[in-house]
């Protein structure tokens, strides 16, 4: 029985033009999302997940980046085909967006209340003191406590994980049926990361929203997700629900990954290795050559 | 908030006092003899000597400037020394044709440069962007006087669309549409170095502006492309705009001069420019400090509008 | 000289190097970095207009030298006959001025004392500026403090206006208007160079060789000047192109060069009044100069400044 898909990313290929030639940044990539799963794409720095996902929104920012072919199959239309006001309409009401970087996802001159607003507005048609109300439940949703004394305040006054709170409900203002969050919790502290994470998890619990969840974290693939698609370099190497990867990873690079997750405690053979002569972890490449890092 | 105004209005008036240092001793190293200047090179030594005890000059250097001092803060700067009047009289109305025509070339700098500079960020590396700021450059290395001439030349010789000089026509002098049609060319001549160099920083704060992350959180918030530019991106470049804006103000009131003397624009500029040719010292001192203040207070005013645009400040000082 | 301070020095980092027995120093075995300007010349050379611009100052500059070379006219005599010959005149490919002086022989001529009257206040400045902002910057001495509150003053007066009223104190002549100009700029170079000592002085290296002891004249000099020179450089050659710009102007005016002395700014000048008659050339090509020149000035400023730009530069 196949599950309905929240979103279908086929054999995706972004290119980036730089001064020093064309970098392949995303090659064939295929990429779906369950609805209602949480589907986390995996890899390292480079390895091109957040590249795919802004793509999906069509927001590659950058001039020089080309998505050069594929398609991206959302509520059975093809994104790509789309013309920006078109995107515009489905960025917000139907796909919301959870940068990572929560320190600086935020209008510095704006209040956080008159961002919510403006959201809603746009969206939703309705009028100043409905928006309002609306805004104070998404602020709710995210459980940013005391709201409405918040909704009047700037950016700057908050808290990184308060900050990421307000990100998460501009990006569910408008209930989305998916939510896109690039590295949410990079830039946080470790218990404010586990906070959002459960939010995360809430969400996908009680709207049902859809969450494609790049991170280059299995710690947090393992907490999150329901499924799971690791890439390397610009490719998919393996997908698939985490119980499966994460148990019975069948890609090199993946048992690789899987053994490069520091360990908190020394096993005996470690500890007999004096101090200086210590590696943290050995990490081997299909090319079988050992890579030490300091 | 009264605090931080307080201080900034105590260390401008500082900077005031400084200037009026600064314009009492330059034209101490003036040669030559105000006193002889006046009564002209044949007068008789007794003469000179009364002239000059009248007029308090062989007083000590810091009692002829605590007289100054004390003269400026009374409005009283003086008499001139070619003309048998007060600095004052003759300064005012010249200060306020001065401002016309500085508000004027500032006006057409904003409305022009900064949309320039936001649209060639956006459409950063096309041929839009690649021109208008190699003639942003070039038009930063314009001499004021040689493009006023050019302006006089093309369209007030030539074509004989617009008056060549004057602010208004002396055969049938006033009205608005009068002083418009003499304000055209030499704003433009004024505002054109200031232009270029506004729209280049308004281009590059608005480049780095969009490279932010909250530009990507709005954008994927569904915000049109305009409104995120203009409402959100332009906002929060104001506060380096205004204050590169408030610079470039200096870089006017400096060019006025040459505009003023090109177009027989009677302003300050033009007075200064006789003035110094007279040797009318009081007048010069005038016209020099008058300029000064100018750029003082609009910078003053440049500096607290950034102050209250930037929320961060805003809240500092409790807004 | 131990590998810390080397390393320091160098801004390289001393994680992966092994510590060789006392005597010896891995570092100096490991490739010797690059020196940073052979990588900036590359840099440069690779932007075209920065070239060419630079090019058009050398022809420029060797043009005015060599100026008898290139013109057998005299810049202040004229021949009044044929006063006002257009462009294109036979023999005079220029034409000549109001007084029937050959406009191309006044251009060489007259380049003379407009570049040095750019250049020279410049140059003269530099070091004085570059020690003021050093020591103010670096040492926040109570002198270097009221210093720059003292240079804050002479930024109340817009530059062109101060060099106007400096100009005409001194009265005309080649050497005042240096001299004016030189003073106008003190305040100027002082307060780049002293804002770029404060921002080189909280970087990492400086605490570092803090922290390790360095005599601080000596970090001063070592360190932190040759980064500050560097941008200080950069500024005083655009400010270069606006000083011809205001020298000109002041010769325009008449406080500036003495006539019959050639210089663009009393070329235009010289065209002003004809102007009016509906005779452009004159006027129009003094000014052109001027314009070529203040930009080629701009363009090489910001292609320095550019290929010292680490992140510009490959190896």
């Amino acid at each position: 029985m196949k599950d309905a898909l929240a979103l279908e990313v086929k054999n995706l290929s972004v290119d980036f033009h730089t001064d020093g030639g064309v970098v392949n940044a995303v090659k064939g990539v295929d990429v779906s999302v369950r609805e209602g799963a949480i589907l986390g794409l995996v890899g390292e720095s480079g390895s091109g997940k957040s590249v795919t996902s802004l793509a999906v929104l069509r927001l590659l920012g950058s001039p020089r980046a080309k998505i050069t072919g594929g398609e991206i199959l959302f509520r059975g239309e093809n994104l790509l085909d789309k013309t920006e006001k078109q995107m515009c309409a489905i960025r917000g009401p139907h796909i919301g967006l959870v940068s990572q970087n929560a320190l600086s996802a935020l209008d510095p001159s704006f209040t956080i209340g008159a961002q919510l607003v403006e959201v809603i507005r746009l969206h939703q048609g309705v009028d100043k003191a409905m928006a309002r109300a609306k805004a104070l439940e998404a602020l709710d949703l995210v459980a940013l406590p005391d709201s409405k004394r918040r909704m009047k305040a700037y950016p700057h006054e908050l808290s990184g994980g308060q900050r990421q709170r307000v990100v998460i409900a501009i990006a569910l203002s408008c209930r989305p049926e998916l939510l896109l969050a690039d590295e949410p919790t990079t830039a946080l502290d470790a218990t404010v990361q586990k906070q959002i994470l459960d939010l995360l998890l809430d969400i996908n619990a009680e709207l049902g929203t859809s969450i494609l969840l790049v991170t280059h974290d299995f710690g947090v693939v393992a907490h999150v997700c329901t499924d799971v698609t690791v890439m390397r370099r610009g490719e998919v190497l393996e997908s698939g629900s985490v119980e499966r990867v994460l148990t019975r990873p069948q890609h090199p690079y993946t048992q690789g990954l899987m053994r490069a997750v520091p360990h908190l405690r020394l096993d005996e053979a470690t500890r007999s290795v004096p101090r200086a002569d210590r590696r943290l972890f050995e990490f081997r490449t299909e090319d079988k050559e050992a890579v030490d890092v300091a | 908030m009264t605090r931080v105004i307080g201080s900034r209005l105590f260390s401008t008036a500082l900077v005031l006092f400084g200037v009026s240092l600064v314009v009492f001793l330059l034209l101490q190293l003036v040669p030559g003899d105000p006193a002889v200047t006046i009564l002209g090179s044949g007068a008789t030594a007794g003469a000179v000597a009364e002239l000059r005890s009248e007029l308090g000059l062989d007083r000590a250097l810091p009692i002829q400037f605590f007289d100054y001092l004390g003269g400026l803060l009374r409005g009283d700067l003086g008499r001139s020394l070619t003309v048998n009047a007060p600095v004052t009289d003759i300064m005012v109305p010249r200060f306020v044709n001065t401002m016309i025509l500085t508000g004027a070339a500032l006006l057409l700098c904003i409305v022009v440069a900064v949309p320039l500079g936001v649209i060639a960020a956006h459409k950063q590396y096309s041929l839009f962007d690649r021109m208008s700021m190699v003639i942003s450059m070039a038009g930063a290395s314009v001499p004021v006087y040689w493009f006023g001439l050019l302006l006089i030349g093309v369209f007030a010789i030539t074509l004989g669309w617009l008056p060549t000089s004057g602010m208004y026509d002396p055969r049938f002098p006033g009205g608005v549409g009068d002083l418009l049609a003499h304000l055209v060319l030499p704003a433009i001549a004024a505002a054109l170095v200031p232009l270029a160099v506004i729209a280049r920083m308004t281009r590059s704060v608005m480049i780095d502006i969009l490279a932010q992350d909250y530009i990507r959180t709005l954008r994927a918030s569904g915000l049109s492309t305009s409104s995120v530019l203009w409402r959100h991106a332009l906002r929060n470049a104001l506060p380096p705009i205004v204050n590169i804006t408030g610079l470039q103000v200096g870089y006017l009131l400096g060019g006025v001069v040459f505009v003023e003397v090109v177009f027989g624009w009677p302003g300050l500029g033009q007075q200064l420019y006789t003035s110094i040719t007279q040797r009318d010292i009081p007048v010069v001192q005038a016209g020099v400090l008058f300029i000064a203040l100018a750029f003082v207070i609009i910078n003053l005013v440049a500096d607290m509008a950034v102050g209250l645009l930037d929320p961060r400040t805003r809240r500092a000082v409790g807004v | 000289m131990s590998a810390l301070t080397e390393a320091v020095g160098t801004g390289r980092s001393l994680i992966g190097t092994r510590r060789t027995p006392a005597g010896g120093n891995a570092l100096s075995q490991a490739d010797a970095p690059k020196p940073a300007w052979r990588l900036a010349v590359r840099a440069f050379s690779r932007d075209r207009m920065a070239v060419v611009s630079l090019v058009v100052l050398v022809v420029v500059a060797l043009a005015a030298i060599f100026a008898p070379l290139l013109t057998s006219y005299s810049p202040v005599a004229g021949d009044p006959v044929n006063r006002l010959a257009g462009v294109g005149t036979d023999g005079h490919f220029l034409g000549l001025d109001g007084q029937g002086r050959d406009i191309w022989t006044r251009l060489l001529y007259g380049g003379r004392n407009s570049l040095l009257v750019a250049v020279i206040p410049v140059l003269v400045v530099f070091p004085l500026a570059l020690m003021i902002g050093l020591f103010a910057g670096f040492r926040r001495s109570r002198a270097g403090e009221v210093t720059m509150r003292v240079l804050d003053v002479l930024f109340a007066f817009p530059l062109v206006l101060l060099a106007i009223a400096l100009s005409a104190v001194l009265g005309a002549g080649l050497g005042n208007v240096m001299l004016a100009i030189g003073v106008t700029l003190v305040p100027y170079m002082a307060r780049v160079a002293y804002t770029a000592t404060v921002q080189e002085s909280s970087k990492d290296y400086v605490e570092a060789a803090r922290a390790y002891g360095a005599n601080p004249l000596l970090l001063m000099f070592r360190e932190l000047m040759p980064n500050v020179v560097v941008q200080l450089l950069v500024y005083a050659t655009t400010l270069c192109g606006l000083m011809i710009v205001v020298a000109s102007g002041l010769s325009f005016l008449g406080v500036g060069v003495i006539p019959p002395t050639p210089d663009w700014g009393i070329m235009t000048a010289d065209g002003k009044n004809v102007l009016l008659e509906g005779i452009y050339h004159v006027a129009t090509i003094p000014g052109l100069l001027i314009l070529v020149v203040s930009l080629a000035f701009s363009l090489v400023g910001d292609g320095v400044r550019d290929a010292l730009d680490p992140r510009k530069q490959t190896s």
